[in-house]
């Protein structure tokens, strides 16, 4: 038996040359082809196979997917393929019409057909019609191509949900989870422990300084519209400050960059007056609107620092180039600053001319901390288990993917958003 | 009640957007669409609120007698001037009477605000009649002069050569200056935050020095080694403490938006 | 007090004021500042002076008169660098007054060309630079996001016509220019977050080649791009624009402007160290004096 393999290994070992020999004729023979150009361009190419068109996943409808093997005549064999032509017609017999504005280059596979959602569109594609896909595999002169058979009837449709975002959803509720049993916890009276912010606990203190001084407290809600995050954190910040205000009888000033802000800060500095028992003391000239214009802004904030010398200044939202130029004239000015924002590129031009910063995410709980209220207290301890729940999975991507493997390789595809 | 509703209104459309993203259908989309749409309106009613409290923040002040309310003269009159060059546009070549109606366009405003911020009351009246007829003369120059008009819907007042002018000769010039202040902010900054006061700082200060020493010329073969320790400097240790920072602030976009949903935080809204 | 404690507590107004003279003694002075050349740079002036004549180059003018100082240098260099060795040019301004900044840059560029000059040992005969041969200026739209990411299909999505109003179609070097697919390389000269939405939507979604041209404070930034591939160059300021500037035998504005900002960051750094001696110092002292 042995003896026989043997045989047949030097008969298939003999045979690789000869196989050699026979694959370089071939060759030849199709560059000999190529001499003649002419002859070339107009033998019709093979056409693509295994043309398939979905409806596209996880989107508002209106799109097709459509993909296929490219032609044997792409890249081998008679290379005579340049382009490809997706046509597409709602009648599988008659008046294909090519989709996108230009043709596809050679080796393409796939296009997504994208069409408009509206009806008043030209390019408008209705969903849940029948429709049917063919391409064509063209060479260089536009009219000798071959195309595909037909694939269809297909419908596209838009869906309810996007898979590619499970791992967000599912994120965004084991956290709801976290901050509710949190805050059930706090209500129940459980000893929630903070560690103490330098910033926060200024903020009192700078208060009284000004009512002592006889000065006003310069409030700045930065370049933010009412929409972010800074900004509401910031608006948080300023009712308990107008609150403390309105019961010390302190001048504070607000001038707005943002209109819309402006209205939300106006209410909130006189609802606090209000809660203070001092509806009467409220000035709405104390928040202003001053221009949108960024530098101009700077300007006239500097200005009234300049003139009215306030004790305090809080800047707390949304801040880019013009921080440092706002926090070195109070400087001048010798006021007390507290600054706090989430744009990571001014946190140190804030930490360098404040005396109090409150970093990125301490922002947003300076809120929790000034109130002290076991409902807010809870919502941040909810937040520091997430926080420590990611720091767990980040140590463990970063091991798997040092690791590697099929099966590790799996479980990060878990946490990948598409979107 | 007054807070209720705010609140009912900030959960339904604060719901509704979280679901929005996880909803790609037309249906949705439409919605989201239809609601920024909200935002561009209610943003533009606001921005004429912005107006008229800047308006009405200036005239108290010259009102007042305020210590300086030249500034808020000042203020009223670019307003109001660069809004006529925004609306109008001459026809022409020549200007005609387009400047001597802004000036008594202007004038005639001005005696508005003095109507309004005079106390005694027969001075008052006679400014704003005076202002009434500047207005008048105003509205008679406009008709019988050809050589500009108003353009309320189409750009031409953006083309204006009268506005093109003031905002290149005098915003641009000004914009610049407030921005290169930072210069002398930076070093002063600079100067008095790199101290080695214990360790820490000592490490920043030495950071510091590394990267500012980065291209300076006049190093020599130093140069090289200081380009290369900057460049890990900025790529490794910053990178990642960049990187802690957002993702603390990506959780906590989170949890503010999650309390202020679920209307545990509420004192935006003025309740403590 | 002594000297240090002076120091230690010395008034911003002073270093101000010095900072200001070091500036106009530097400006005063005609000596040359020797220009260090870095890798970043370099590769940015080595591709766009190995591409073959002819090539187009895309140039977007991001920035705003507030930061024509250190940004205009860089635009001209390269502008010029473009034009001389004979490639097209495709500029976009994408921030509101961009377009005055690339319409000034182009006027005086076309000016300058039309001088025989010699750089780096190649002669150059002057010539008119042509609009719609030489270079197409498209413009601004508003959304630059939905422009950058619109131009990766068809410039003509965006722009139908030029700057100037003229069919895209119709103008010569335009003939057969679909895309980014067409240009040799795009360069984002900006001051703000533009950039962010050339690397997201421009070349993270089409893969052009990338250079940036940025602020000093916002070079540092962008650096982890460049390790990890997705630009292919930073010029960072007005040292960027100096580099070029030095390595096409083009001295322009921001080598002069080095003239002034090599003495401030010394003089900067020098404030640094003798704030530390006094600080270092006096504590010696009341160390001392506590014993």
């Amino acid at each position: 038996m042995r003896i026989k393999y043997s045989f047949l290994l030097a008969l298939f070992l003999l045979l690789i040359p000869f196989s050699a020999l026979i694959f370089g004729q071939d060759g030849a023979a199709a560059s000999g082809e190529t001499e003649s150009a002419d002859s070339l361009a107009l033998t019709l190419p093979a056409p693509v196979t295994n043309l398939k068109a979905i409806n596209t996943p996880n989107d508002h409808g209106h799109s097709f997917t459509v993909t296929w093997d490219i032609s044997a005549d792409d890249g081998g064999g008679l290379k005579n393929v340049l382009f490809y032509r997706v046509m597409r017609s709602d009648n599988p017999d008659s008046s294909f019409k090519q989709r996108g504005e230009n043709k596809l280059p050679r080796g393409a596979s796939t296009y997504q057909d994208n069409g408009s959602k509206r009806k008043e569109s030209d390019d408008f594609s209705a969903d849940f019609t029948d429709f049917y896909y063919r391409i064509d595999a063209i060479t260089i002169d536009s009219n000798v191509f071959s195309s595909s058979g037909i694939y269809g009837p297909v419908q596209s449709k838009g869906e309810w949900y996007n898979t590619g975002r499970t791992p967000v959803l599912v994120a965004v509720i084991i956290f709801l989870i976290l901050t509710m049993i949190f805050v059930a916890l706090a209500k129940k009276g459980a000893d929630l422990y903070i560690r103490p912010l330098a910033g926060i606990e200024a903020v009192d203190d700078a208060i009284g300084r000004a009512t002592e001084m006889g000065k006003p407290i310069l409030y700045i809600l930065g370049l933010g519209g009412a929409d972010q995050i800074a900004t509401i954190a910031s608006f948080t910040i300023l009712s308990r400050v107008a609150k403390q205000v309105a019961e010390y009888q302190t001048k504070l000033i607000v001038p707005c960059y943002d209109p819309i802000v402006m209205t939300v800060a106006q209410d909130i500095v006189k609802s606090s007056f209000m809660d203070a028992g001092r509806v009467d003391d409220y000035k709405e000239e104390s928040v202003y609107f001053v221009t949108q214009s960024q530098f101009a802004y700077v300007a006239a904030v500097n200005g009234t620092m300049l003139r009215e010398l306030p004790a305090t200044n809080m800047y707390m939202g949304k801040f880019y180039a013009e921080s440092l130029i706002l926090a070195e004239t109070g400087a001048l000015a010798g006021s007390i600053q507290i600054s706090g924002t989430d744009e990571i590129a001014q946190i140190p031009f804030f930490v360098v001319a404040c005396d109090y910063t409150l970093i990125g995410e301490e922002l947003y709980a300076a809120s929790a901390y000034l109130g002290k209220e076991p409902i807010l207290l809870g919502s941040l301890k909810g937040q520091d288990m997430a926080k420590a729940a990611i720091i767990v999975l980040m140590i463990i991507g970063v091991v798997t993917a040092n690791i590697g493997g099929e099966t590790l390789e799996n479980f990060r595809e878990l946490f990948k958003v598409i979107n | 009640m007054r807070r209720q509703i705010p609140f009912a209104l900030v959960f339904i459309f604060g719901t509704f957007m979280v679901f929005q993203y996880f909803v790609p259908h037309e249906t949705s989309e439409w919605i989201y669409e239809y609601l920024l749409d909200w935002i561009a309106i209610i943003g533009i009613f606001a921005l004429a609120l912005g107006i008229w409290s800047f308006y009405k923040v200036s005239v108290d002040k010259i009102k007042d007698k305020n210590e300086d309310w030249p500034y808020s003269v000042i203020s009223l009159s670019g307003l109001f001037v660069m809004i006529f060059f925004g609306f109008t546009a001459r026809t022409g070549e020549s200007w005609g009477f387009y400047f001597p109606a802004l000036l008594i366009l202007t004038a005639g405003l001005g005696m508005f605000t003095m109507a309004y911020t005079e106390t005694s009351s027969s001075k008052s009246k006679t400014s704003a009649m005076i202002g009434l007829g500047l207005i008048v003369v105003f509205v008679i120059i406009s008709i019988m002069d050809n050589s500009w008009n108003f353009y309320f819907y189409t750009q031409e007042g953006l083309k204006n050569i009268a506005f093109i002018s003031f905002f290149e000769h005098i915003m641009i010039p000004i914009q610049a200056t407030m921005f290169s202040l930072l210069a002398f902010f930076i070093s002063s900054a600079a100067y008095r935050a790199f101290r080695a006061r214990n360790l820490l700082s000592s490490i920043l200060l030495i950071a510091a020095l590394i990267v500012m020493l980065r291209f300076n010329p006049y190093l020599g073969p130093v140069s090289g080694l200081m380009a290369d320790g900057a460049d890990w400097l900025i790529n490794v240790p910053n990178l990642a403490a960049k990187r802690a920072i957002i993702i603390g602030i990506g959780l906590g976009i989170v949890a503010t938006s999650l309390k202020v949903l679920l209307g545990i935080e509420r004192s935006y809204m003025g309740k403590g | 007090m002594n000297i240090f404690e002076k120091m230690m507590s010395l008034d911003r107004r002073w270093v101000f004021l010095s900072l200001l003279i070091v500036c106009v003694a530097g400006y005063a002075s005609k000596s040359e500042t020797p220009i260090l050349i870095n890798d970043e740079v370099k590769s940015i002036y080595n591709f766009i002076d190995e591409l073959p004549a002819g090539e187009i180059v895309f140039v977007a003018i991001d920035y705003d008169p507030n930061a024509l100082a250190e940004l205009h240098p860089m635009t001209y260099a390269v502008m010029e660098h473009c034009f001389r060795k004979d490639l097209k040019v495709i500029f976009t301004a994408l921030s509101q007054n961009g377009p005055g900044m690339a319409d000034l840059a182009i006027r005086d560029i076309t000016d300058s060309l039309k001088f025989d000059r010699t750089y780096n040992g190649v002669e150059y005969k002057g010539k008119e630079i042509v609009n719609g041969v030489d270079y197409t200026f498209l413009g601004y739209k508003p959304y630059f996001a939905f422009i950058i990411l619109g131009m990766g299909q068809d410039f003509r999505l965006q722009f139908p016509t030029d700057y100037y109003g003229t069919p895209l179609d119709s103008l010569p070097m335009m003939q057969g220019v679909l895309n980014y697919d067409d240009v040799a390389c795009v360069i984002d000269i900006s001051a703000g977050n533009i950039t962010d939405a050339w690397i997201t939507y421009g070349q993270g979604k089409y893969g052009f080649k990338l250079a940036l041209g940025l602020t000093g404070v916002m070079a540092a930034d962008f650096y982890p791009y460049l390790n990890s591939g997705q630009i292919f160059g930073i010029m960072g300021g007005m040292l960027g624009a100096a580099q070029y500037e030095k390595l096409a035998d083009n001295p322009g504005l921001a080598i002069d402007g080095m003239r002034v900002q090599v003495p401030a960051h010394i003089f900067i750094i020098f404030f640094i160290l003798m704030g530390n001696v006094g600080f270092i110092v006096s504590r010696r002292a009341k160390a001392r004096g506590g014993n």
